[in-house]
């Protein structure tokens, strides 16, 4: 079966426009690893409060009766996993399944994947923001980080893009 | 008149339903145009599948645009419009480490919460990984707080930093998207894609 997907030109367009409609409600654009931060922020929290309070990191997001959860990104994200089931659903794309190359067993694609979301999150952190929050909202600012940010992903990534071949292509 | 929260014309109480509703919009669009597969968004850095390309761009110029032309007919004021602040080192380190999570895992956060929405395992992994590196980096924070800091330049905008207009760098910004689709449209006819 093949899939029919939208055209990404028209789909640039309309996620543009939610883009901009979020900046014109709120002022702010979108994000996916701050929901994560606020996630592990609470995780930690309950496992571990006197850790929290320690760290650096942490405290900035707990303490003074804050909730880490109650922030616009875990809505916004909680929204992401709606808006993404319903399209997945109308196209009949819901299947729980690993996706990878005949070159790679599912095996490595999972640790692949492991590997690389560990390498997202630790830079996500570092650099404020992953692709929506800093690069993609970044640029619709005009922001110097969104760029700079923008440039150092995807230039990574195509840079690093031969050592990997044989899991994608 | 926008943003429309900040200046208090909608109460701060509906800010949550905005975000879950923007959320909706961003992974519905997300998952339309097939970012809940890694193959496709991988596609890329090897020219088989451009669609993050064309998406992304079209997005941050349809979304720049709209807001300089917002502000011209005095709809946003930019002044309450978030620029992110810009840290030049670890801007740069965390997106290399960022583009090397990308292309050894196939998702950025994104595209994760929208694959894993879909029944993607292989995305629900990726997130699993997302939250270890964050405890990682929490742990680290006192070792890499000097370079989390370091090179701090304020909420600048890269027009300010050209010395150019915000028209003139959108103008610039526009011309550099076409000619990368250009080259995408090319590169997906001289790089077959293997069904599988």
């Amino acid at each position: 079966m093949k899939t029919k997907y939208m055209n990404p030109y028209l789909a640039g367009v309309l996620l543009g426009l939610v883009l901009l409609s979020a900046f014109f409600f709120t002022g702010r654009g979108l994000g996916a690893s701050g929901a994560v931060k606020s996630l592990v922020v609470t995780t930690v929290d309950v496992v571990a409060p006197e850790h929290t309070a320690e760290s650096g990191y942490y405290s900035k997001y707990t303490g003074d009766g804050k909730s880490p959860m109650k922030s616009w990104l875990v809505f916004e994200v909680l929204g992401v996993l709606v808006g993404g089931f319903l399209s997945g659903a109308l196209a009949g794309r819901l299947k729980l399944k690993v996706e990878h190359h005949p070159n790679i067993t599912s095996k490595k694609r999972l640790i692949l994947a492991g590997i690389g979301g560990v390498l997202f999150g630790y830079g996500s952190q570092l650099g404020r923001g992953c692709t929506s929050g800093s690069a993609l909202t970044g640029m619709a600012v005009l922001s110097l980080a969104g760029f700079v940010t923008m440039m150092a992903i995807f230039g990574t990534a195509f840079a690093l893009a031969y050592f990997f071949r044989r899991n994608w292509i | 008149m926008g943003p429309l929260i900040p200046q208090e014309i909608i109460a701060e109480g509906w800010n949550f339903f905005i975000a879950f509703v923007v959320g909706v919009g961003f992974g519905f669009v997300l998952e339309q145009a097939g970012f809940s597969s890694s193959r496709k968004l991988a596609g890329v850095f090897y020219g088989y599948d451009t669609v993050v390309l064309k998406v992304f761009f079209t997005a941050a110029v349809t979304a720049m645009l709209g807001l300089l032309y917002f502000s011209l007919f005095d709809w946003i004021d930019l002044n309450l419009v978030w620029v992110n602040p810009t840290f030049l080192w670890s801007a740069i380190i965390g997106g290399v480490i960022m583009g090397a999570g990308f292309i050894i895992g196939g998702y950025c956060p994104g595209t994760s919460v929208c694959a894993l929405s879909i029944g993607k395992i292989d995305a629900m992994i990726f997130f699993g990984g997302i939250f270890i590196g964050i405890i990682l980096f929490g742990e680290t924070y006192a070792i890499i707080k000097p370079l989390y800091m370091a090179e701090y330049l304020g909420n600048i905008k890269l027009s300010d930093v050209l010395g150019i207009s915000q028209g003139t760098l959108a103008f610039f910004v526009i011309i550099a998207a076409l000619v990368m689709f250009y080259v995408a449209e090319i590169a997906e006819k001289n790089f077959p894609r293997k069904e599988y």
